[in-house]
């Protein structure tokens, strides 16, 4: 407890100061516990050096690049909707199998009802839906701990997935719609627009953000800092670009691969989409505001109930597309679909990413930043040692790190919180 | 606004009961605008339960409110709020990871389309602030968790008076505040009633209310003991007026203090 009678009279118009300002603004915020993502981007490009040292030739190869998205993807979809119940302070264990019931309902839809893939898709979202839906029901009007309601569901999912397989074991999937999303590539070109429609896209929104603030007479973002927030997006997609559309097959092969995966554009929606929803819109506020404090939310007039049952069901319907990519990657379901670790490599996905065990912090980029961690973690061990209890031992260890980086950063936000 | 020789809120002859136990029995009280009515009184003398009554947290038994010269019912915190009536309870109800403005604006955000009016609901804030001559805060989009004690009371008064309300009720907003910063809350206090607006202190700190009240209402045991102006009474009096429900000429007289009819 400071006396804050030193408090310095601040004019409220005017930009915030340039570069340097906002550098030193950023490094006070993370020494206040405010860290975010930092912890993940180092970690990502601590990994990549380190496996990049060891395994240069295999992991740095331009194939691996393209494979590491491919093993990434339905895990950051999966940590996307676990944001939503980790920013209520809660948490989904059935997330893993509702992907895999999702899936198997979707390859039943496909193979054994014959439907079209259209509305064999929405079939499996439904289910999704449907499951959030009991879930949340159960924790927010019952008032059951999410974390029994979703161990139970983790159980009882998984012998829904058997009984709707069936014996059979594993139905193939032989739609070419849902198989190009993760086995298919964007033409050249249209990696290429696609860079550039994102890098127009975010420059033009941060801009006009800008503009509205200067013109209603707040304090706005300086030009340089906008600046150099663009140019930097920019370098980073554009190079990604342009290793994803160089040729990945030997030189030996027939047939080219080249072109950025077309599940990459499936991410990007989905985390423009939801970034909007939590960061935009009053229901995405309000999903903040009952992580931080309950209480307040509800007598701020917040309906919390109905609040925490339209998470749950954003975190499964969204499992129902980790569920999709996991069928379309794997060309079948199984009985083994979402189960293993990933459920827990979501989770640690979502948390190595920066979203709070606690509630009330985290953003949908998290799910993406720490789901590639997870990846490239998945890909390069595996070249160093062959011994999977190693793997394992490292995995987890990871995800402890990261919980204990939440942990600190919180007491953190605690004691500087005068 | 009302006129000023009319009260703002007038309660007649109060009743509630929890179970067997009556807690309130016929209190008057009355509220006018532009000045700071201080509700004192031991623990367990009422105070909650008579502001929680007009929060429209739960309904009195019996009795009337009266608000800006009108009759009404308040069944709920919503109405309450309708009516212009905003309390700041003690714990605040800030949301530690949200900043300043979104505080301000939890379940009233304005909206554009779809999307939240971040730069109306900034502006809004700023001036609420300004008109309060609010200076201690460095930046409106830092979070809560920043903020000091005195900083987050500021928030929350603010809250209260961003809605056009006209009547204001705090309760305890010192009792966690070091020096420095209880000057800077209380002078908020003062500064709402100059603006206009009928302001209910709930304090336990005779400093408190010597320093800002003008009205000083004492509850005891359940039954106005005394509503009185400041000037007419010395702090001394107040103290009795709190342990005895009475001193002198002023309070309840010894039958009606042992529980005869009122």
């Amino acid at each position: 407890m400071t006396a804050q009678i030193t408090d310095v009279d601040v004019p409220a118009a005017g930009d915030t100061g340039g570069l340097g300002q906002a550098a030193r603004d950023y490094w006070a915020r993370v020494r206040g516990g405010d860290i975010g993502s930092l912890p993940a981007v180092l970690g990502l490009i601590a990994l990549i050096v380190l496996f990049g040292v060891l395994e240069g030739s295999t992991f740095l190869s331009i194939f691996n690049f393209a494979n590491l998205i491919n093993q990434s993807a339905a895990i950051i979809v999966l940590a996307m909707g676990l944001v939503f119940v980790l920013l209520l302070g809660e948490i989904d264990l059935s997330a893993g199998f509702a992907a895999g019931t999702c899936a198997a309902v979707l390859a039943v839809a496909l193979d054994s009802w014959g439907l079209v893939w259209p509305l064999a898709l929405v079939a499996a979202l439904l289910t999704g839906a449907a499951i959030g839906l009991v879930i949340g029901s159960l924790v927010a009007r019952l008032g059951i701990p999410s974390f029994v309601v979703t161990l139970a569901m983790f159980l009882a999912l998984q012998g829904a997935m058997l009984l709707i397989i069936g014996e059979g074991g594993t139905i193939p999937i032989r739609s070419e719609a849902i198989l190009v999303v993760m086995n298919g590539n964007m033409p050249v070109m249209g990696g290429w627009l696609l860079a550039i429609i994102v890098i127009a896209g975010f420059a033009l929104s941060t801009l006009a953000s800008i503009r509205r603030r200067r013109t209603a007479g707040l304090p706005a973002e300086a030009m340089s800092v906008w600046g150099a927030k663009v140019g930097g997006l920019a370098v980073l997609i554009l190079v990604a670009t342009y290793l994803l559309n160089q040729e990945r097959q030997l030189p030996t092969a027939k047939v080219t691969i080249q072109g950025v995966p077309w599940v990459v554009v499936v991410i990007l929606v989905l985390l423009v989409g939801l970034t909007f929803l939590l960061q935009r819109t009053a229901f995405g506020r309000h999903v903040y505001a009952v992580g931080g404090n309950r209480e307040a939310a509800r007598r701020a007039g917040i309906n919390v109930k109905r609040l925490m049952i339209t998470c749950f069901v954003f975190c499964s319907t969204l499992a129902a597309i980790a569920g999709v990519l996991l069928a379309s990657r794997d060309n079948s379901v199984s009985p083994t679909t979402g189960g293993a670790q990933t459920l827990l490599f979501a989770v640690g996905a979502a948390v190595i990413g920066g979203t709070s065990l606690f509630g009330g912090r985290g953003k949908i980029r998290d799910a993406v930043i720490g789901g590639l961690v997870i990846a490239v973690i998945a890909n390069g061990l595996p070249l160093i040692t062959q011994q999977s209890g190693i793997q394992f031992v490292v995995t987890g260890l990871v995800l402890l790190v990261a919980a204990s980086v939440d942990a600190i950063s919180r007491r953190r936000v605690a004691s500087t919180g005068r | 606004m009302t006129d000023p020789s009319q009260p703002l809120l007038s309660l007649r002859g109060i009743n509630k009961s929890f179970g067997p136990v009556h807690v309130l029995r016929d209190v008057d009280l009355d509220v006018r605008a532009g000045r700071v009515t201080a509700l004192v009184g031991d623990n367990g003398a009422g105070k909650s339960t008579l502001i929680k009554g007009v929060a429209g947290i739960y309904p009195f038994e019996s009795g009337q409110i009266i608000y800006e010269g009108k009759p009404v019912s308040i069944s709920g915190p919503k109405q309450a709020n309708d009516l212009g009536i905003e309390v700041v309870y003690q714990d605040l109800a800030l949301c530690d990871n949200l900043d300043v403005v979104h505080n301000m604006f939890l379940g009233r955000e304005i909206k554009s389309g779809v999307t939240l009016d971040e730069t109306s609901m900034e502006k809004r804030a700023a001036e609420t602030l300004a008109g309060l001559s609010v200076r201690t805060l460095k930046s409106l989009r830092q979070q809560v968790s920043s903020l000091s004690g005195g900083q987050r009371q500021t928030v929350a008064i603010a809250r209260a008076v961003l809605w056009n309300s006209n009547l204001v009720i705090l309760d305890e907003p010192t009792a966690a505040l070091g020096v420095a910063q209880t000057e800077q809350v209380l002078n908020l206090v003062r500064r709402l009633a100059d603006n206009g607006l009928g302001v209910v202190l709930i304090s336990h700190n005779m400093n408190d209310v010597q320093a800002v009240a003008d009205d000083i209402a004492c509850l005891y045991l359940g039954r106005m003991a005394a509503q009185v102006e400041k000037s007419t009474v010395s702090s001394q009096q107040v103290v009795e007026l709190i342990t005895t429900g009475r001193s002198g000429d002023i309070g309840l007289q010894p039958e009606t203090a042992m529980g005869g009819a009122a």
